[in-house]
């Protein structure tokens, strides 16, 4: 039978399988495994069938925890049940692991194993989440490929039925889970071969039923419990032969065969490597082409990890094994060793007792690959050169440099396994390019339309805005198995698909001599090799590059695609590589075309169609200069410039590169920054030693300004002339680039001569300057600035004070302004009138330069609060995009001010934000409580009148806190006296070095519990809840973009009504959770809505009336978001109309207002003058439902409008409702009656 | 009982008053309620081309935004199995209209390509449409292009369409054409079966706070009936095809002149959003009335009774009449 081969990622070939052979899918959103839910729900809605011609119930629950207890539930009630997850995710499914293996249930999770969260989250591969699992119960099967990843999927769900032991299949986070390749697809034949029936009868009778009632889930005493555990040990030693005799049993069907342990390699290997994942691809790979140089080596792939079975594994090694390498993709501090290398020690200890191993091999175990580390043929070729010393190291590390503790193994970095006829390609791309879309296009029509196999992978930077995207495509006539990226010198074509990055990158470093590199410039063919960096054209020398260029964003705009490229450069990628014929190729590109958008207009296939027809026509070859003549060139300038002779006659007048790469930081940056950041901000982080890197997770604050990414095409230029200095523009700006100052006169001396100044219109700065200025290197060029200026030019309405022009020709002359523009002095901030918006953006901003996506909603909400309360701030940030662009290595932008002090920042976990916020609260609330009794015991020291002033200060006030700050200095200065007087007693001294420690605590401190409504509605909403009700004076900022925007719109209980959003891709079908009402209801909570776009100043208000409440307060902002699918520069635009439509309205609630006898509710919104859908169908999350399905979205547009109703009703009523009177305090007389 | 048949296009119809094209075909259950008014034929609301384009381009473009940038949010929606961009959505309505009454129903379209006018004629042909209606808007702001050049497009336009459909075809126009007899005359020699007289615009307004262009449209008065009535009454007889008088008709009178100046049909649109489809009943009463109040026995009989070769004083629709109503407004003049 002819089976079908599809090129797909590994997350949706196991996800395909999975759907398959389930009937209910409980899923919540963790990065990597995310795609495979959001498969399973789409199929689900499309009403996809299973293997039993059923639809699927997919159910996403609100955290993994609530996942894994709905699977449970499934589960005992007999449904066929599986989950996706991933690291911290997984670990909060543990609880319930342990019930469903402890009950003997058939079930499956699939794992796209991730890092935890420990010094710094990371999102990236290894097996530290699985690990942390292997004592739960539950079988562990790992795949070290996508097409193990899908064969595997269904050995395991076949399994499970018949073992009753619970299975965790895994496979490597974004190596596996994320990678195209092509794979033989099972088919439901296979499928429907493997699943027992009888065995699925026997799970659905084995499910609680009033129709036969039993309870299962007791609570055992000491007399049973013991007994009761070990009663499932027969299933555990079954398990292992169930799982090879279903592998045989899919090997007759399919043909492909596993073994719970696979060896390959020498069959009399001396040297053998154990492991499990895609790192075992990579051995393998390696032991292949060293067994063919005559070495006895080999490989030993872990498939079945849990139950380990000690028969199976001795018996798949070789009896000539001297010497086993056992490589663990974890970490477990503090262990004798990780867990496999654990496992196999005690294997052979307890082989040898058992007479099944006659000795045991000298064993030592390594740590490889962690957080997705590259693991390459060279570490492999290291790790066998360490086997053969005589005392090979134990415990090392493979692939950093560990010069702290020296556990690193050196290795030949240049050691490389090429298969022969294999082509490598690297692109270069911005994510806003359509590089990445392009190439997945294109590498599935390798792997579909040609007789190749074919491979690509794809690696981004952490940015959201401006992010660079890397391609590795490999395809050829054998299986792709290489499990690791294209490597320097490997490419044999090279695409740079963004001319400016050749200003910051190492662009060429994987071309291999000889090949091919196309590069998109605004350049002709003719006069590019002028622009291109020095090291650019050295490499192009070096390497004998074939050259080519095309303009593809002029392509790209005379087609109509505006700055996507990807049309236009998978053209010329297919038109250059030769891999099909051209003709061929344009067919297939046209052909994938109109797959791919078909279905999203015509229009869209035809402009697509016309970018592929023109643009052969503007594909040059580049005339390279001659070697010798560029070099004499070259030669002769530089002997002058050293003062030496010129020895050479130049042949030919050849340019000079008059160009080099920038520096990636500027030299006055900070040392750590330049030693240790900047690396990392280049893609060089991996040749950081394990000595540069903080031990504990601890990053300097304000290192954003120095990673100037320059990534906007236009920026906006002030009309000084008609500004009115309103401040809006500094107010909404989400990265902190333009700012405003107002100064002295004098200050002026030594501006630039292009430096803009005006006669500040502030009346408490009389006679002073005014000068807004913006940052034009890192501008992201959203004009939410421009569109938020209130000024229109009088003769030309079009422009207003604020206009978008071109940067390049600005970027120097802005950056000297720039520049001149910081050492300004900073405002009196004591001496503000804080009330009025363009008051408050004097303040500096102590956060800045976010990557966020440009044009963000939410950060501008954050940079408020920074402004008003930065300096005494302590942040506890849920995990989620704010925790990305606040603390996503290299940089930060939470930064501090010309004192020294900012916002102390910290990012804890996803689903515990509240819980960790309130724990800062209470500790500075302690530290506070105790420095006040240290100020009491030590008063004679300090001298009453200061503790007094310390004791009694009023810190309501901006002047109250630099009061205090003050008074807090003077006590530190008495302290330090008081520590150098050796007349007072030991207990005085003691006193008073505590008090010296805890001096800080004495000034005001604001506590923000900063998160997403993910976090605020879903997950940690049980911990939020907790929170506010112990009335803790923290301050709640909830960013609302209403899905789970990081890891890619999926809905969250924020999510309206009538909206699309992954996990509801039939549109929301129940309202928005009233988050503020519940908060409300405690009657003791500061609460406010708010939207920045539609009213500045009630936002400006709610911050601070939130921060001056004395108990918990709660700040629910609208920020717009790129999962709404909107113009983002019109985010302001969208939020005005939120709140016109009713659909977002504006309130405080303030309990401070009842003892002022007021009614604590202010709606601050008027009624709606608009209908919402004049909101909502301004937004790609409600019209393509409207696109989609008409009737529903007019069902549930109607339903989403009585929602609107509903809640601005019951909003009026409370609004209108008169405080209760004040109980009137008892007369004497009735007292005493 | 006078006679209200009339034929448009070709189609034989109960009597003079049609919808026209405006939303108010967009609900089937008010295009039936226009039907049981005693509407004679529906033209569909329009089928504009870059309504789709711009539709399916805006989907994609935010589909596309911000994807396979970073890699936890490589998407931001499902992307779902169908989308109703393109026409489909129109042609089903149209199919569903046509099942729902048994007037005539008309399609209209308004293109932009060349290529967009013929396919999607073809298509509202083949959804049922018993004619179509070409709304041909075309702007000219650039200098350069001369009047002869855009009416060789229009008239090439027609042409296409023609060869690619069967159905009649009408011709909606704007009025401001140089030499609109000659151009019209072009169009129904290349295909054309009837005209449409005039097509009204949307037209820019300034908000003088916000200090933006904003969109406009006024609901048509009877006003707005002489500039078409002045039209039909100028090109009946003159060029051999059917006109239908749009912009304008509110009132019985009005009906009675749009014939008389010899229209086939009248289409309304204002008067029925402005006052419900009943309106329709209350015309037809009105013009019965009318008729036999001045004994006219058909609409055949009053059509193009006072167009300009039938009138006493054929002058008073050219520049003349232009002349004399100066005069007029002249001695109203103080002083």
């Amino acid at each position: 039978m002819k089976r079908t081969w599809m090129t797909m990622e590994g997350n949706e070939a196991v996800a395909r399988v999975a759907y398959a052979v389930s009937d209910v899918l409980a899923i919540y959103p963790i990065t990597p495994s995310t795609p495979m839910g959001e498969s399973a729900d789409a199929w689900s809605a499309s009403d996809q069938a299973n293997l039993w011609g059923t639809v699927p119930r997919v159910v996403e629950m609100q955290s993994e925890g609530g996942a894994a207890g709905a699977l449970h539930g499934a589960l005992q009630t007999g449904a066929l049940a599986t989950t996706f997850t991933a690291s911290q995710g997984l670990l909060l499914m543990i609880p319930n692991m342990y019930k469903i293996a402890g009950e003997l249930t058939p079930a499956v999770f699939h794992v796209a194993a991730r890092a935890l969260a420990t010094q710094g989250l990371s999102i990236f591969g290894d097996h530290s989440d699985v690990m942390a699992t292997r004592a739960t119960g539950f079988a562990q099967l790992a795949s070290r490929s996508v097409q193990e990843a899908q064969d595997l999927a269904l050995i395991a769900h076949a399994s499970t039925l018949q073992a009753r032991v619970p299975f965790l299949h895994f496979f490597d986070g974004f190596r596996t889970s994320h990678e195209i390749n092509k794979i033989e697809l099972l088919d439901q034949l296979d499928m429907r071969a493997m699943i027992d029936e009888t065995l699925v009868q026997a799970h659905r009778n084995r499910a609680l039923s009033p129709e036969h009632p039993f309870i299962r889930g007791t609570a055992q005493n000491p007399d049973v419990y013991f007994q009761a555990r070990e009663s499932v040990n027969p299933f555990y030693q079954a398990c292992p032969t169930i799982v090879q005799q279903t592998m045989d049993r899919f090997a007759g069907l399919v043909g492909r065969q596993y073994h719970l342990f696979d060896y390959a390699g020498d069959p009399q290997a001396e040297h053998v490597i154990i492991a499990m994942g895609s790192g075992a691809e990579t051995v393998e790979e390696t032991v292949q082409y060293l067994s063919a140089q005559g070495e006895k080596v080999g490989v030993l792939t872990v498939h079945l990890f849990r139950p380990f079975s000690v028969a199976h594994f001795l018996q798949a090694l070789p009896r000539t094994t001297r010497v086993i390498t056992v490589l663990d993709r974890t970490k477990e501090p503090g262990s004798t060793g990780e867990p496999l290398y654990q496992d196999v020690v005690v294997a052979f200890q307890e082989g040898i007792a058992s007479g099944l191993a006659g000795s045991s091999p000298r064993i030592i175990g390594g740590r490889y690959g962690l957080a997705s580390k590259e693991f390459t043929p060279a570490m492999v070729k290291g790790i066998f050169e360490e086997m053969k010393r005589a005392e090979p190291k134990n415990h090392f590390t493979i692939g950093i440099l560990d010069d702290v503790t020296y556990t690193s193994l050196d290795y030949d970095p240049t050691f490389t396994i090429t298969q022969p006829g294999t082509v490598q390609c690297v692109f270069w791309g911005l994510g806003s390019d359509g590089t990445v879309g392009a190439n997945k296009n294109s590498i599935k029509i390798i792997g579909e339309e040609t007789a190749n196999h074919a491979q690509g992978y794809f690696v981004y930077d952490s940015k959201k805005s401006g992010s660079v995207t890397i391609s590795h495509l490999r395809f050829g006539p054998q299986p792709i198995r290489e499990s690791y990226l294209i490597g320097e010198g490997q490419a044999d074509f090279v695409a740079c698909h963004q001319f400016a990055l050749l200003e910051h990158f190492d662009i060429l470093k994987y071309a291999h001599p000889g090949g091919t590199f196309l590069l998109d410039s605004i350049y002709p063919p003719e006069q590019v090799w002028e622009h291109l960096p020095g090291e650019v054209q050295q490499a192009i020398l070096d390497k004998h590059l074939q050259c080519h260029v095309i303009n593809a964003h002029k392509v790209a705009q005379e087609t109509n695609m505006g700055g996507r490229i990807n049309t236009v450069m998978q053209t010329c990628f297919f038109a250059l590589s030769g891999v099909l014929p051209k003709e061929q190729a344009i067919a297939q590109i046209k052909h994938s075309i109109e797959k791919t958008y078909k279905k999203r207009g015509d229009a869209v296939v035809q402009r697509n169609f016309q970018a592929v027809d023109a643009t052969l026509a503007h594909l040059f070859a580049v005339p390279v200069p001659a070697r010798e003549a560029v070099l004499s060139a070259t030669n002769g300038a530089r002997g002058e410039a050293s003062g030496t002779a010129l020895s050479q006659t130049r042949r030919q007048p050849i340019p000079l590169p008059v160009l080099t790469r920038r520096p990636t930081v500027s030299p006055e940056a900070p040392i750590f920054v330049r030693e240790v950041l900047a690396p990392m901000m280049v893609g060089d982080g991996d040749q950081l030693p394990v000595s540069a890197l903080p031990n504990d997770g601890t990053y300097p604050s304000g290192t954003a300004r120095w990673e100037k990414r320059n990534i906007a095409a236009e920026i906006p230029v002030w009309d000084a002339s008609i500004c009115i200095q309103c401040g809006k523009c500094v107010m909404v700006c989400p990265h902190a680039v333009i700012r405003e100052k107002v100064y002295e006169p004098a200050s002026l001396a030594g501006a630039p001569a292009s430096f803009q100044t005006v006669d500040a219109r502030f009346k408490e700065f009389p006679g002073q300057m005014y000068s807004l200025q913006v940052a034009p290197e890192d501008c992201t060029g959203c004009s939410l600035c421009v569109e938020v200026c209130p000024v229109k030019n009088k003769s030309q309405v079009g422009l207003k004070a604020l206009n978008m022009a071109p940067q390049p020709p600005l970027r120097e002359q802005e950056v000297a302004n720039w520049d001149f523009f910081q050492t300004l002095p900073e405002v009196d901030r004591t001496h503000l009138n804080l009330a009025a918006i363009k008051n408050t953006q004097l303040l500096t901003p102590l956060f800045e330069f976010s990557g966020a996506c440009s044009g963000c909603g939410e950060t501008p909400y954050i940079k408020l609060a920074t402004q008003l309360f930065g300096d005494r701030m302590l942040v506890a940030n849920a995990t989620g995009c704010s925790s990305i662009y606040g603390g996503n290595l290299p940089t930060t932008p939470w930064t501090f001010n010309r004192e020294g002090r900012g916002p102390a920042w910290s990012n804890s976990l996803f689903e515990d934000n509240a819980e960790f916020g309130l724990g800062m609260r209470v500790a500075l609330d302690k530290q506070q409580e105790y420095a006040a009794e240290l100020l009491v015991r030590c008063s004679s020291q300090v001298g009453e009148d200061l503790v007094r002033k310390l004791l009694q200060a009023d810190q309501s006030t901006e002047a109250g806190i630099h009061t205090q700050r003050e008074h807090v200095a003077a006590l530190r200065q008495q302290l330090q006296a008081g520590l150098r007087d050796e007349t007072l007693t030991p207990e005085a001294h003691t006193d008073m070095g505590s008090l010296l420690a805890l001096a800080d605590a004495l000034v005001r401190r604001s506590v923000w519990i900063i998160g997403g409504d993910g976090w605020a509605y879903d997950i940690g909403f049980g911990g939020l809840d907790h929170v506010l009700a112990t009335g803790a004076n923290v301050n709640v900022l909830v960013l609302d973009t209403e899905v789970y925007s990081n890891t890619g719109g999926q809905s969250s209980k924020s999510t309206p009504r009538g909206a699309v959003a992954k996990f509801a891709a039939k549109g929301k079908g129940t309202p928005k959770k009233d988050l503020g009402l519940l908060a409300m209801a405690y009657g003791n909570i500061y609460v406010a809505h708010v939207a920045l776009g539609a009213n500045d100043l009630q936002t400006l208000h709610a911050f601070q009336e939130a921060e001056a409440y004395d108990g918990p307060s709660l700040i629910i902002a609208y920020s717009h978001c790129i999962a709404h699918g909107i113009e983002m520069s019109k985010g302001l635009d969208q939020q005005k109309l939120a709140v016109q439509t009713g659909y977002w309205p504006l309130y405080r609630y303030n309990p401070d207002l009842v003892e002022e006898g007021k009614n604590p509710f202010v709606l601050d919104s008027k009624a709606p003058t608009l209908p919402l859908e004049a909101y909502a169908y301004n937004e790609t999350r409600y019209r393509m439902l409207l696109q989609s399905n008409e009737a529903r979205a007019e069902m549930l547009m109607h339903e989403a409008k009585q929602d609107v109703q509903d809640r601005l009703t019951h909003y009026q009523q409370l609004a209108a409702v008169a405080p209760e009177p004040v109980q009137p305090a008892l007369s004497k007389e009735q007292n005493h009656a | 009982m006078p006679d209200l048949t009339t034929t448009y296009l070709g189609l034989p119809l109960k009597n003079p008053l049609v919808v026209s094209a405006s939303p108010l075909s967009k609900k089937r259950d008010r295009v039936r309620q226009l039907e049981d008014a005693g509407a004679s034929a529906i033209v569909l609301y329009s089928l504009f081309e870059e309504q789709i384009t711009r539709e399916a381009d805006e989907l994609d473009c935010y589909l596309n935004l911000a994807t396979n940038s970073y890699a936890e949010a490589l998407s931001y929606f499902p992307d779902l199995e169908h989308y109703n961009v393109g026409p489909d959505g129109y042609l089903e309505h149209l199919r569903r209209v046509k099942e729902t009454v048994s007037i005539p129903v008309i399609g209209s379209l308004n293109g932009v390509s060349a290529g967009g006018w013929v396919e999607y004629a073809r298509k509202i042909e083949q959804a049922g449409a018993d004619a179509l209606e070409l709304n041909i808007y075309y702007l000219p702001t650039d200098p350069e292009m001369s009047s002869n050049t855009l009416e060789k497009i229009y008239v090439n336009l027609v042409r296409e369409v023609r060869t690619a459909v069967q159905i009649p075809l009408a011709l909606k126009l704007s009025p401001f054409i140089t030499a609109l007899p000659h151009l019209a005359s072009r169009c129904i020699e290349a295909g054309a079966n009837g005209l449409v007289l005039f097509n009204r615009f949307y037209q820019p307004d300034f908000d003088l706070e916000a200090f933006e262009v904003v969109p406009h449209l006024e609901l048509s008065t009877s006003h707005d009936l002489l500039l078409p009535l002045r039209w039909i009454a100028l090109l009946y007889g003159r060029i051999p095809t059917d006109f239908a008088l749009t912009s304008g008709v509110h009132r019985v009178q009005d009906v009675v002149k749009a014939v008389m100046a010899g229209a086939n049909v009248t289409m309304l649109a204002s008067e029925l959003l402005q006052h419900g489809p009943g309106r329709l009943r209350q015309l037809l009463e009105e013009l019965d009335q009318w008729m036999e109040q001045h004994e006219y026995l058909s609409v055949a009989q009053m059509r193009g009774c006072m167009s300009q070769n039938s009138v006493a004083e054929p002058a008073a629709f050219e520049r003349a009449n232009y002349m004399k109503a100066l005069n007029l407004f002249d001695s109203h003049l103080p002083g």
